[in-house]
């Protein structure tokens, strides 16, 4: 009984001492340290944006692979973030929502203080308009999207979701919590879902 | 200088006039570049920087009236050659690990009796401007290694921490955009607009662009180091402006250099 017992301590605490003194929880200790020195001059405002919230850090551990269990609290944590407009039209002007597309602007901190309205920009990263050519690779082609789902109901409201907030439907997406954050109005996002999801816009042309 | 000229011209045309071709075609106007430059390293714009680095380097100056020529940079005092191939490394009397930049500004101190915020206080020319007087240091440095590999020692513990710490930076999503290094940086063929990204988590494609810099930037007219590219990442996205040298950027530089281990320096390079 007693030997069971010392085999057990071993075979469990060796490795968790070793964890303890090596792994994770040490190295992750000395990351929030060098964030912590390494702006050091900035305001305190500032240095806000450098801590994490769950989310984050989860995606962040786990390279945007997160567990199941995780991924689970994500998508229930992120899509109870989600607001939706009083009242209950989830499109708005497309030819605004192409300028947000556009627009690249807001958030640095030669930004502030603010000149214009925050960008959404959608064209870094997306295809949209096929007639503009000067559009990013990291996320999938937007072309015709609307007109590929037949202007659905329910895939309009997946758009402004996905919009507002990705990882309610992809844990650890890419891309930013535009409405989570605050970066972009609900009135923004409602045009950009116009501009995605409009028979007249250039998107679905 | 007409060269430049021209390179410069040529290339805001393209970037002006035909989007959809530019990425390939600004990227084959400056393959040609960078191949009339390993004709002739010297029409480089970067080499007066290098020079004017090396007259700095050798000069006598603040309140100790010393020259830089007694700084270590890892090889021994005054032994530049092959000093940057060996960056970052960990340094005794520093008791840290150090970058190219960050050494050279513990060396001014040290040696020179200058202050730490007057060096730091403006360390990135503005576009159209001159090199500062650590860029133009640290491309002297540099150049100094050009045509060898990059090695970095992981023999200190410190060495092997900041390796690790750069990494976890890498993968680090921070601030209102949830951005990491790796939201552009971990793919291969992917860009921004038309700027091509180089998938910096591959070892084959971080040796082809890390031993670039210090590189001469076209569109800005001007040097950009190591220190200024990962500033100007944090930058975008949206993050408060990182202090200069400091260990984030050190652990960066330590987790790319290791990525890019066995790649050529080329630097000073030519970049758009």
């Amino acid at each position: 009984m007693h030997r069971l017992l010392m085999v057990a301590v071993v075979v469990i605490g060796v490795p968790v001492v070793a964890y303890l003194l090596l792994g994770r929880g040490h190295s992750a200790m000395s990351v929030d340290d060098v964030i912590k020195s390494s702006w050091a001059t900035a305001t305190p405002e500032w240095q806000a944006r450098l801590s994490q919230d769950e989310t984050q850090r989860v995606c962040s551990q786990y390279r945007n692979a997160p567990p199941p269990g995780l991924a689970d609290a994500i998508l229930a944590r992120e899509k109870a973030a989600i607001k939706y407009p009083a009242d209950g039209k989830l499109m708005g002007d497309w030819k605004r929502g192409e300028q947000l597309a556009q627009s690249g602007y807001g958030g640095r901190f030669t930004d502030y203080p603010p000149r214009t309205a925050n960008g959404g920009n959608c064209y870094a990263c997306h295809q949209m308009d096929g007639k503009e050519l000067s559009f990013g690779t990291l996320g999938p082609s937007l072309r015709e999207y609307g007109k590929i789902r037949k202007y659905g109901a329910d895939d309009v409201k997946a758009v402004y979701e996905r919009i507002y907030n990705p990882h309610a439907t992809i844990p650890c997406a890419n891309m930013p919590r535009m409405g989570t954050s605050g970066f972009l109005t609900i009135d923004q996002i409602k045009d950009l879902v116009a501009f995605v999801m409009s028979p007249e816009s250039p998107v679905n042309k | 200088m007409r060269l430049r000229r021209s390179l410069a011209s040529a290339l805001a045309c393209l970037v002006l006039v035909v989007p959809a071709a530019a990425l390939d075609e600004t990227e084959k106007e400056l393959e040609r570049y960078r191949q009339m430059l390993k004709d002739d390293p010297w029409s480089n714009p970067a080499m007066l920087d290098a020079d004017r680095g090396e007259a700095l380097w050798k000069e006598k100056r603040g309140p100790s009236n010393a020259s830089l020529e007694a700084c270590d940079l890892g090889k021994g005092p005054d032994k530049v050659e092959g000093a940057f191939a060996e960056l970052p490394r960990y340094f005794r009397d520093a008791d840290r690990v150090m970058d190219l930049e960050t050494r050279l500004v513990w060396c001014m101190e040290k040696l020179q009796g200058l202050a730490h915020a007057d060096i730091v206080k403006r360390p990135y020319s503005k576009a159209n401007q001159a090199g500062t007087e650590l860029e133009a240091l640290a491309t002297y440095v540099a150049s100094k290694s050009r045509g060898l590999k990059y090695q970095p020692s992981l023999a200190h513990a410190k060495e092997k921490q900041a390796l690790a710490v750069g990494e976890a930076l890498f993968f680090r999503r921070q601030g209102p955009m949830d951005f990491s290094c790796a939201t552009c940086h971990a793919d291969t063929g992917r860009r921004i607009r038309l700027q091509s990204l180089p998938f910096l988590g591959k070892p084959e494609e971080a040796r082809k662009v890390i031993g670039e810099w210090p590189a001469y930037r076209v569109s800005q007219g001007t040097v950009m180091t190591m220190q200024h590219r990962i500033a100007d990442c944090y930058w975008q996205m949206r993050l408060p402006l990182i202090d200069y040298g400091s260990d984030a950027t050190v652990a960066l530089g330590m987790y790319l250099v290791n990525q890019a281990k066995g790649g050529e320096i080329t630097a000073p390079s030519i970049k758009r």
